[in-house]
């Protein structure tokens, strides 16, 4: 409970300090396919560079490694490949995912946000139980 | 070159604490997304501990009129709960719940070379590509 009590700390306080200083929502769906367009990457690259820097320094200080690994049957890759482009696809059209919705939207008291995370929250739960309670 | 030092900033940060509250590991979050036998509450202590810091700062920071470092708060200003924004989330849930990956955690992944992260990734640009076309139509 510590740790993930501790490391969402570390994530209000990352969402706080960009919304503080920069007045940008720290939604990630919202940075990384920003920067998609040339216009827009002066902050949002350096911002994607910390995040993958940041797992690496959680490492480095006793964090243990994430885990990922590549499934091994085809019907597994499949999936992987569909969930991706569900959440591109998903994310984008909804404006916003756990990051952007969920922490910073929820705490600006935002009603859209509130929604989203009831929809997403719900719908995720509903899929994921399903998918291994019931199907497998 | 101060924005860029504290978007670095921000993103260490957040990938760090993604980390290590072990929410860049799709099993811990399926862990919580699959009730039942053996269920995780981890992800309501992630969101809780971020919710505990973010929500009192915003709401210091609502009559502020100006960032430190930027011209305005570039927040959404739609209070308008629409389809679009349902159907989206409904869309992402669906994929969330498929493989316990969301945007962040997937790059978190990437930046350790995590084979599922390499597929995810890419197949979830795609899908904002698309849904960019969708919605300009």
């Amino acid at each position: 409970m510590i740790p993930a009590l501790a490391g969402g700390a570390l994530i209000g306080l990352s969402a706080l300090l960009l919304y503080a200083a920069l007045g940008r929502i720290a939604g990630i769906s919202g940075i990384a396919f920003g920067a998609l367009d040339a216009g827009s990457r002066a902050w949002r690259l350096p911002f994607l560079a910390g995040l993958m820097g940041g797992g690496w320094v959680a490492v480095l200080l006793g964090a243990p490694l994430p885990f990922a690994a590549l499934p091994n049957a085809l019907s597994g890759l499949a999936v992987l490949t569909v969930a991706g482009m569900l959440v591109g696809i998903g994310t984008r059209l909804g404006s916003g995912c756990t990051s952007g919705h969920g922490i910073c939207g929820l705490s600006r008291l935002s009603p859209r946000s509130l929604a989203a995370v009831a929809v997403f929250m719900s719908v995720g739960i509903v899929t994921a139980t399903f998918l291994r309670r019931v199907l497998i | 070159m101060k924005t860029v030092i504290i978007a670095l900033l921000c993103g260490l940060l957040f990938g760090a604490g993604l980390t290590y509250s072990g929410m860049a590991s799709p099993a811990k979050v399926l862990g919580f997304l699959t009730l039942g036998p053996g269920w995780d509450p981890s992800l309501i202590f992630v969101m809780g501990g971020a919710l505990a810091i973010s929500l009192p700062g915003f709401w210091w920071l609502r009559r502020k009129q100006r960032p430190w470092l930027a011209e305005s708060f570039s927040s959404p200003a739609s209070n308008h709960v629409d389809g679009r924004l349902l159907a989206g989330a409904a869309v992402f849930g669906l994929g969330w719940g498929l493989a316990g990956f969301c945007p962040g955690p997937a790059l978190v992944s990437i930046g350790f070379f995590q084979g599922a992260a390499l597929l995810f990734v890419p197949a979830m640009f795609a899908g904002a590509v698309v849904a960019g076309f969708l919605r300009k139509r």
